[in-house]
């Protein structure tokens, strides 16, 4: 939230930095004193998660490449390399595998809990809006970054992927061969195509933590939303930043490195496929080229669609759509608490996006392609049908008056029921 | 909040449901789950087996199968098959490695060292699929980690050579093999009784045979597991006690907040 900056330099030094470059006081106004909604629940503690996430993503993904080396013939190689004889190399390795999963799981719950509190809503639209960016770029560093191990599923994602862009011939003849061979360097998949792969992947994650701080600017603007979806309104709704949500997401966060931990030590490999330790071969296509866990459901949305290039378009459409959520819903209230009819709708939305995943991962054909079918539809209606039309015709249970009554659990009498 | 939990649980299961569905895709035959001395989160290498599996992999596997990954010194190296250094150097002396060149501009043929690659059977993939009536017999370095069910399969795949069912015509050169998918293996059962002789008490048996060379694979491709599950215990105890740690902290600092809004609660 917007407020009046109460820093108060207390020593010399700091009061010479201040009228230069006044970083302590933007700390003191964002991080320390910043109020938040003191009714935020733990799944407020995944932006942190996120942060902590990119970091280590970071952190490992450096030093990697300064072993890894982007040639056909040495990619794979340079590796198992690491594995072996770097010291440390298996965790950094590792730990930039699992981490990618771990990113995406953490993003997800991010997502969810964002479209099921409503915090997309007047006024965090571009909040929500830059979210959905950096979910784009997440998707195209870590499409680029599992190409790098050049194993069996990282070059024939890439073939797969890469050739969506010849679907465009049917538009313009011509085209999309000539985007598709742009973005090889080349007439197939091969050693340009990989080094600038390894370029773009190293350049992505520096542009990820741009948008993560407009994406943070934006939060602070309007401040966090919360669990009621009621505004903030006296200073005894929020909490300081510091010291008790520090404490918490820092509890989170500790949390879900234990999570991560149960799988880098005990199953590292447990999210991967196993083709991918078959170094690459353009002249054996695997029995099943499957993306990675958390591109399935987008993956399903390609497949079940038989026209290729209605399918691209929808693979897309899957994305675009996000970002005109905040203008979609119709809602007068954010929270799905207090959305008796929508609430329903929402839940089966999360079901159809896991079952889009199942599908995803299995061949299309018979119950599962026709159920693919019908959860692509549904997944387009949730967002283009259900969410205009619902938040116009129901009528949201009765809101807490304030965050402090929501917490104290009883309304008081100067409270105004309703839609707030 | 009922509904956090609620959205927890529905996002425990899809956690759960995934890796289930990653591996579903392929028509490959049900394999059986073994017990290996390395299951997670405290196994263990069992050394007697690695040398046992080393010794069937270089009287047999070797024959046809590179592993171009392995050096002769990463079998004397912590959490391998712990040959001592005298033993390695003595390995590594038996293969003989083209070098070069030399001062006159020729390769030499000399004795292998500890860091030289495991000799491969073969110059070329090409010089090996002619030696194998067209069929490649793939590098095993990474191999149990190359194939859904992991040591699970190999193991499988090779005790699973039987004779092929009346019903089934088999391509030439093809023998069956239960564990394989499609059942038609290019690759002769390669372990026969007494192909390999053990001279520590072991019994020369092909199922012997087969977990002692997956179990040498199994180390192959994960060498540092053993330096893994250790730093991951040390790890995730510390983090566990952090974590409480954390977790009462958070406890004690959120507690005048509590106190205030019970005394209010109760106040009006």
């Amino acid at each position: 939230m917007a407020h009046e900056s109460t820093y108060k330099p207390s020593t010399g030094f700091e009061r010479w930095l201040d009228a230069r470059l006044p970083i302590p006081r933007l700390m003191y106004d964002q991080f320390g004193v910043f109020p938040m909604p003191r009714n935020v629940n733990y799944l407020w503690t995944f932006g942190a998660i996120l942060m902590f996430l990119l970091a280590t993503q970071i952190a490992t993904g450096i030093v990697l490449a300064m072993h890894y080396q982007p040639t056909v013939d040495g990619a794979f190689n340079s590796i198992e390399k690491i594995m072996r004889d770097v010291n440390w190399g298996w965790l950094l390795r590792y730990a930039h595998a699992v981490g990618a999963s771990m990113f995406f799981f953490a993003a997800f719950v991010h997502m969810f809990r964002g479209l099921y509190y409503g915090s997309y809503k007047a006024p965090r639209e571009i909040l929500w809006m830059l979210g959905v960016l950096i979910l784009v770029l997440m998707i195209a560093t870590a499409f680029m970054g599992y190409s790098l191990v050049w194993g069996q599923m990282s070059f024939w994602a890439v073939t797969v992927i890469t050739n969506l862009f010849t679907s465009l011939d049917t538009l313009i003849p011509g085209l999309g061969t000539m985007l598709v061979e742009w973005i090889w360097g080349g007439f197939a998949v091969g050693e340009p195509t990989l080094n600038r792969l390894f370029a773009l992947h190293y350049l992505f994650p520096f542009l990820i933590a741009g948008v993560v701080i407009l994406h943070v600017w934006a939060l602070h603007i309007p401040g966090s939303n919360n669990p009621t979806g009621v505004d903030i309104k006296t200073k005894s709704d929020t909490l300081p930043f510091h010291p008790y949500f520090t404490i918490k997401d820092g509890f989170a966060v500790l949390l879900f490195c234990i999570l991560f931990g149960a799988f880098l030590f005990y199953a590292p490999n447990y999210l991967g496929h196993s083709d991918n330790y078959i170094p690459a071969d353009p002249l054996v296509t695997p029995a099943h080229i499957v993306p990675e866990w958390y591109f399935l459901p987008f993956y399903a949305i390609l497949r079940v669609i038989p026209d290729k290039l209605m399918g691209v378009l929808a693979l897309f459409g899957a994305i675009v759509v996000l970002f005109l959520v905040p203008w979609l819903d119709t809602s007068r209230i954010r929270s799905v608490s207090y959305r008796p009819i929508f609430k329903w709708f929402f839940w089966l939305f999360v079901i159809c996006c896991i079952a889009l995943g199942y599908f995803g991962s299995q061949a299309p054909e018979g119950w599962k392609l026709l159920w693919g079918r019908i959860c692509t539809i549904y997944y387009f209606a949730f967002f283009l049908i259900i969410m205009p039309v619902v938040g116009l015709i129901e009528k949201p249970r009765r809101l807490p008056g304030s965050i402090t009554e929501s917490v104290l659990g009883k309304p008081s009498a100067s409270a105004v029921g309703g839609a707030a | 909040m009922r509904s956090t939990s609620k959205l927890f649980a529905a996002l425990a299961v899809f956690a759960m449901a995934l890796p289930a569905t990653v591996h579903a895709a392929g028509d490959a035959p049900e394999i059986e789950a073994q017990e290996w001395s390395w299951a997670p989160p405290f196994g263990q290498f069992d050394k007697g087996q690695l040398q046992r599996g080393y010794k069937v992999y270089k009287y047999v596997c070797a024959n046809c199968h590179s592993m171009n990954l392995l050096s002769y010194r990463n079998l004397g190296e912590p959490g391998g098959p712990g040959f001592s250094e005298a033993a390695v150097k003595a390995l590594a002396a038996q293969a003989q490695i083209q070098d070069g060149p030399d001062d006159t501009g020729q390769m030499f043929m000399r004795p292998g060292i500890p860091a030289d690659r495991f000799k491969a059977p073969f110059a070329n993939k090409e010089a090996a699929r002619a030696a194998n009536g067209g069929a490649y017999p793939p590098d095993l370095s990474v191999m149990a980690k190359a194939r859904p069910h992991g040591p699970d399969y190999l193991y499988a795949l090779l005790t699973g050579y039987e004779e092929a069912p009346d019903d089934m015509t088999m391509s030439r050169g093809m023998h069956y093999n239960a564990a394989f998918p499609g059942h038609q293996i290019a690759m002769a059962n390669p372990l026969i009784e007494g192909v390999v002789e053990y001279t520590d008490g072991t019994a020369s048996t092909p199922d012997n045979y087969a977990k002692d060379v997956t179990a040498f694979m199994m180390w192959a491709a994960e060498p540092k597991l053993e330096e893994r599950y250790r730093v991951g215990a040390r790890i995730m105890l510390f983090l566990i006690a952090f974590a409480i740690v954390m977790y009462l902290t958070k406890k004690a600092v959120w507690a005048p907040v509590h106190k205030r809004d019970h005394s209010e609660e109760t106040k009006t």
